[in-house]
This record gives C-alpha cells, sequence and structure tokens, in this order.
C-alpha cells in the first residue's frame, strides 16, 4: 500500500521455486489454497487474523528485519500481510507470481524461530501462519530446490541424505574402531534391546560429520551408559519435511523414529545436538500422530549432559580453558526451556562462560533454521545479509572477550559458521559434545 | 424532532446495540469455540489453566514483558487508553444517572474531573496511535484504511461526550452524536478486529500453555 517502502533488493532465480510455477494453473492455486484454508486451518487462524491490531511491535522480534535496516515488508507482520492476508482477501485468487512470491518469504525470510510470539501482545503465533503458507506451497509444488530435495531423501529413505542402510551401518562400525584406539574396549551397540538409551541423529552426522557420533560414543562408555542406536530406518530423527509443510511425510519419519525406540524396548530416545529435529520429535510429529506427548520419553542430549554430570558419571579432567559463549537455539530454549541445564553444562566444563545478549529464549535466531539454510546457495547471500543483527551481536560478545561459541544445534552451528566467516568474526565454534569430548576423563 | 431521534436512540437502538454487543460476544466465542473443537483440538489439547494464567498475567500488567519494557512510552499511553476506554463509560456519572432513571439502577461513580482527563487521555492516545501508524515505516506499512476507522470509531464517543460535558457549540446535536457513536463502538467491538477484547484471554493464553507446559519456557 506504501509506495515508498523499500523492495527486498535482489531477485533470486531457484530452480525448484521456478519449475513448480511453471506447473501452476489458477484452478489449481485456487483449489489449493481452498483445501488448505478450508480443510486445515480453523479457529486459530481466524482469530490470529482478526485480533492482530496492526500495531508493529513483533517487529524488532525479528532478526531478518533488523539485519535489513528495519525494514517493514520483513516484519512478522509484514510477512503475514503479503501472504496470508493477501490469500484471504482475494479468497484465495491469487497469481502465480503471488505464489513465488509466498514461497520465497515463508521458506527464506522466516525461520520459524517463533521469538516474534513473544513480542505480541496477543501471543499471536505467527510461526504457525507462516507454516500455512508453507504448506499450500508444498501442496501447490512450488518449493525451493534444495530443501525439497532433503524432504524426497525423508521420502525414498526414511533419511535425510540419501544414505543406504550399508552405508549408515558401515560408518557406524568405522567410527566404532577408530575410537577403540583411544578406549579399546568401546562399542557403538546396534538394535541392542532392552538398552536404557535409543540413541539418535540427524543424518548429516554419518554423512559429514561421522566424528560427532564418535564423540558421542566415547561420551556414553565413559559414562557407563546402557544404549544403543537403531540399525534400520529410524536411525534418523531429522525432519526437513515437518519445513516443506509435507505433513504426511513427518507423520511416515516420526512414526519410524518411536517404533524403532519401541521396538527395541529401550526407555527413552535421546536425540543428537539438533534443535530442529528435537522440535519435530518431541513437539510436532507426535501431535500429527495424534500422541498428546511423545510415546516414548524424548531427551535432548543437553538435558542427558546434564543428568549425567549431576549424576557425576563423567568428571572434568581439565576445564575448556578458551573463554566460551554459549548461543541458545530456539527450538531447545524457546521450545523446550533447556537454556538453563545448557549453562549449568557449559560451567561444568569450561572455566569462563560469557552470556551474549539477548540470550536465553530471547536469544537471536541463526538465520539458518526453520529450513532456511536447507534452502541453499541460490538464497545464501541475502542469509548472511539477514543475519547481520546475529553477528553484531557475536561481534559484541567477542568484544567481552569470547573467543568461542558453543551451537548446541546442527543448524546454529552451520549458520553461525557461515556468519564467522562472512562477517570476519573472530570467533570458534563449538558443539557442546565437542567441549566435553576434549575435556573429560576417559580412562575409567 | 430532536426529541424523536433522542428518543429512538436511547430506546430500542440502544437495546439493539447492547444485544448485538452481547449475543454478538457470545456469538463470536462460541463459534470460535465450535470451530476450535472441530478444528483446532490442539487448543484444547494444551490449554493450561496454570500457564494460561501466568502469561495473561505477564502481558496484563504494565512492563511486564521485555516488548513492553522496549517501549515505555507506547505501553505507558497502551495501558492508560486502555484502563480509561474501560473505566470512563462504565463509572461516569451522567451515564449512572440514566442508568438510575431508567431502570433504578446505579453504582459506584467517579468525579467528573478525573472522568474528564481520563477522557483528555482516551483522546490524546487515539491521537497518538494516528501518529504512530503515520510516522512509524513498519506500522504504516501495516496499517490499512481500516484501521483509521477502528481508531475513529473508539475515539469519536469520548469526542463527542467531552464536547457535550462541556457544552461546547452545538453540543445538543453532539450529545445525539455521542450516543449513536456510543453505540457504534459497542455493536463494532464483537464484529471487528475490537474483538481482541473479547480474544485476547484466550490467544495469550493458549500460546501461554503452549510456552508453559509444553516447552518449559517463557513467553513474554
Amino acid at each position: 500500500m506504501d509506495e515508498s517502502t523499500p523492495e527486498i533488493a535482489e531477485k533470486i532465480i531457484d530452480t525448484g521455486i521456478e519449475t513448480g510455477a511453471d506447473r501452476l494453473t489458477s484452478e489449481k492455486i485456487e483449489r489449493v489454497i481452498s483445501r488448505v484454508i478450508k480443510g486445515e486451518t480453523g479457529a486459530r487462524l481466524k482469530v490470529y487474523v482478526n485480533t492482530c491490531a496492526h500495531c508493529g511491535l513483533c517487529s524488532d522480534a525479528c532478526h531478518h528485519y533488523l539485519s535489513r535496516d528495519k525494514n517493514p515488508l520483513l516484519s512478522p507482520a509484514g510477512k503475514v500481510k503479503q501472504t496470508m492476508l493477501e490469500i484471504l482477501k482475494n479468497k484465495g485468487r491469487v497469481n502465480i507470481d503471488f505464489i513465488k512470491r509466498a514461497s520465497e518469504i515463508s521458506y527464506t525470510e522466516c525461520n520459524l524461530c517463533r521469538r516474534c510470539i513473544m513480542y505480541c501482545p496477543f501471543g499471536i503465533d505467527i510461526a504457525y501462519i507462516i507454516q500455512v503458507i508453507r504448506r499450500i506451497c508444498h501442496l501447490l509444488g512450488v518449493t525451493p530446490q534444495y530443501i525439497q530435495d532433503t524432504s524426497h531423501s525423508h521420502a525414498a529413505t526414511l533419511n535425510q541424505m540419501w544414505i543406504n542402510e550399508d552405508e549408515w551401518i558401515d560408518t557406524l562400525l568405522w567410527q566404532e574402531e577408530e575410537a577403540q584406539d583411544e578406549i579399546p574396549h568401546l562399542r557403538i551397540p546396534l538394535d541392542k534391546e532392552g538398552a536404557d538409551v535409543f540413541y539418535s541423529v540427524i543424518a548429516p552426522e554419518p554423512k559429514f560429520q561421522a566424528q560427532l557420533i564418535y564423540q558421542a560414543a566415547v561420551i556414553m562408555n565413559v559414562a557407563g551408559v546402557d544404549w544403543t542406536m537403531a540399525a534400520g530406518p529410524g536411525w534418523d530423527n531429522s525432519d526437513m519435511s515437518m519445513y516443506t509443510g509435507d505433513l504426511e511425510i513427518t507423520g511416515r519419519l516420526k512414526k519410524v523414529h518411536y517404533e524403532a525406540a519401541m521396538r527395541l524396548k529401550t526407555k527413552k530416545i535421546v536425540m543428537g545436538e539438533c534443535g530442529h529435529a528435537f522440535r519435530s520429535v518431541y513437539d510436532v510429529g507426535n501431535r500429527w500422530l495424534a500422541w498428546h506427548t511423545p510415546p516414548i520419553p524424548v531427551v535432548h542430549i543437553i538435558e542427558f549432559y546434564y543428568q549425567l554430570f549431576m549424576q557425576n558419571r563423567i568428571k572434568i579432567l581439565n576445564k575448556f580453558d578458551k573463554p566460551v559463549t554459549l548461543h541458545d537455539p530456539c527450538n531447545i530454549a524457546r521450545g523446550r526451556g533447556l537454556h538453563e541445564m545448557a549453562r549449568y553444562v557449559v560451567n561444568a566444563t569450561c572455566s569462563e562462560f560469557i552470556e551474549m545478549h539477548p540470550n536465553r529464549e530471547h536469544n537471536y535466531c541463526c538465520n539458518s533454521g526453520g529450513g532456511v539454510i536447507n534452502c541453499g546457495s541460490p538464497f545464501k547471500k541475502k542469509r548472511l545479509e539477514n543475519s547481520r543483527i546475529k553477528a553484531d551481536q557475536l561481534l559484541e560478545t567477542i568484544q567481552k572477550g569470547a573467543k568461542v561459541v558453543i551451537t548446541p544445534c546442527h543448524n546454529c552451528h552451520s549458520g553461525i559458521e557461515d556468519i564467522i566467516e562472512h562477517y570476519k568474526l573472530d570467533l570458534e565454534i563449538k558443539f557442546l559434545s565437542d567441549i566435553i569430548y576434549e575435556c573429560i576423563e576417559k580412562s575409567g | 424532532m430532536m426529541h424523536d431521534i433522542y428518543s429512538v436512540i436511547t430506546g430500542p437502538l440502544l437495546w439493539f446495540s447492547f444485544i448485538a454487543f452481547f449475543t454478538g460476544s457470545i456469538y463470536r466465542l462460541g463459534s470460535m469455540a465450535i470451530l476450535a473443537k472441530k478444528k483446532d483440538e490442539v487448543v484444547y489439547a494444551y490449554m493450561d489453566f496454570k500457564y494460561a494464567l501466568r502469561s495473561i498475567i505477564h502481558w496484563i500488567f504494565p512492563f511486564g514483558s521485555l516488548n513492553m519494557r522496549k517501549h515505555p512510552v507506547m505501553t505507558i499511553v497502551a495501558f492508560l487508553f486502555h484502563i480509561c476506554l474501560f473505566i470512563v463509560p462504565v463509572f461516569l456519572f451522567a451515564h449512572i444517572i440514566l442508568l438510575k432513571e431508567s431502570w433504578d439502577l446505579s453504582w459506584w461513580f467517579m468525579p467528573d474531573k478525573i472522568a474528564d482527563i481520563m477522557t483528555i487521555i482516551v483522546i490524546l492516545s487515539c491521537i497518538f496511535f494516528a501518529v504512530r501508524r503515520l510516522m512509524l515505516p513498519e506500522v504504516k506499512y501495516l496499517t490499512s484504511f481500516s484501521d483509521y476507522c477502528l481508531l475513529f470509531i473508539v475515539a469519536a464517543p469520548f469526542i463527542t461526550g467531552f464536547w457535550t460535558y462541556h457544552q461546547l457549540p452545538g453540543y445538543s446535536l453532539v450529545g445525539i452524536i455521542h450516543i449513536i457513536s456510543g453505540e457504534i463502538m459497542l455493536i463494532s467491538i464483537p464484529f471487528t478486529r475490537l474483538s481482541h477484547m473479547l480474544f485476547f484471554f484466550f490467544t495469550r493464553g493458549y500460546i501461554g500453555s503452549e510456552f508453559g507446559a509444553i516447552r518449559h519456557a517463557r513467553d513474554w
């Protein structure tokens, strides 16, 4: 409505969005939108739209908005105005260009980090509204190519990275063998029935970061945990389909995951350092499968490490001696309130801890989660530009003396790694398990 | 003529607006509750009284949330505005006199001087909100014509009430406009975005429950 509003500068071409858009017809758009709005949404969407006072107070919550000189198009309510409000106003009769833009906004200009909920006086769940837009784009087949590929992988292989079953087992055996150099009797138990802990990871770990499995195995063995991993489907707890809007696949993935843990009669699922996977297993998949809470207890590794420290099952030999700061990932701070336990573990393992500000539930998003980094290279430049506020926050913490940032989430880790490189920040990045592995007493 | 209009707007039209307000509010809340039962079962499944209340309490007191502390002027204006908006019409001496005459009902009323100040606060707040909509780019972008209409609907009864009370020129006509504008506001509450008055407790309560009971996190 306001012509003086600055536009989002560059036009980005994404093959997935373009190809999907080429197949659209106005009938299809109308049919799909009506299916979603009439069939899948109800009172929440209606009340949210009718309650929003257009006050703009959500703006300051959003790192996209803050990073781009407070561009009103990037405020949470601004993104809803450009997408959902237009759809409702036009009763679903929107054109192909609109769908392309809605796809780009919902997949790459919102991380579903839910910070804005905490800034809205009414507690309007803006992330939910954006997710409905993603759902529409998914059903229309207008999704960014890279993230769609991971969702296809989920559908075909039940893991995110097109990993074959033999490759998975082979990777575990390889890591087991490597770790046996350090701890001779170390095992990575596979399909062990009745184990206390069912340990699951995201597929990028065996694909690119096998050392994380190594480190987890060492910590589990040193702590004397009765644990197992799944030999077959269900070992991967990640879920990009949740972020593309393909909730049917999410349901399938989570069912396989819970069932793998339950078939082995394990007592709980412990998940590696990932945020989105935790959201999917703890808060989303169970709902799709009509479980009020997950059918088996789901514990994020932060909480698990916290318990190990509390029970004195692992001991620190020498505390990590570089000053560290902690990035609170949205899905385990805002999504599970684990920030105090994370601080306990950090303080137990590191000699100097420097808070970044804002922190805990109010921490700025890494701008990678919510599937944004998974939309890949076409959007990388924009992602980094929209991360400026995060870079400023990190810089401020560096000036207070921090040398290392701990990011107990894979998405945050990759995103902040990119931010550090792009903004040339003098900061090392580590997972919590990197530090615990480095500092614990290994000879039992 | 004037008298005829007056008796219509304080008679049938007043009844109509009260009935529209109450039944409209019940209808809106009821229909959303039924729709939620049918389509948003999560709202019932995850609503938790304790955490709903925790969230509502944090957001119903000034500066109870981080965002309120970040916008102190907006917070003070918004709270004063909403408090005055409720208190003035309900506890105004002139309104209670009318109520006493019609139905022999009455309750505590406030001194006119205070009511006058509170009325001015409401009017100034509306001006503040309008200026905010015009000046702040992020608010301007979100603002549509309907937002100014709503602001006008809310401001009108207070401007005209002030006018009538102080017997400014043309006050007898303005008095009639005052009554009509009050009625319009009442009818508008359930059927426009002023319904945030009704839904605040439910949106807040629901998200407070999700944050508190499921996510074990604060939402303020």
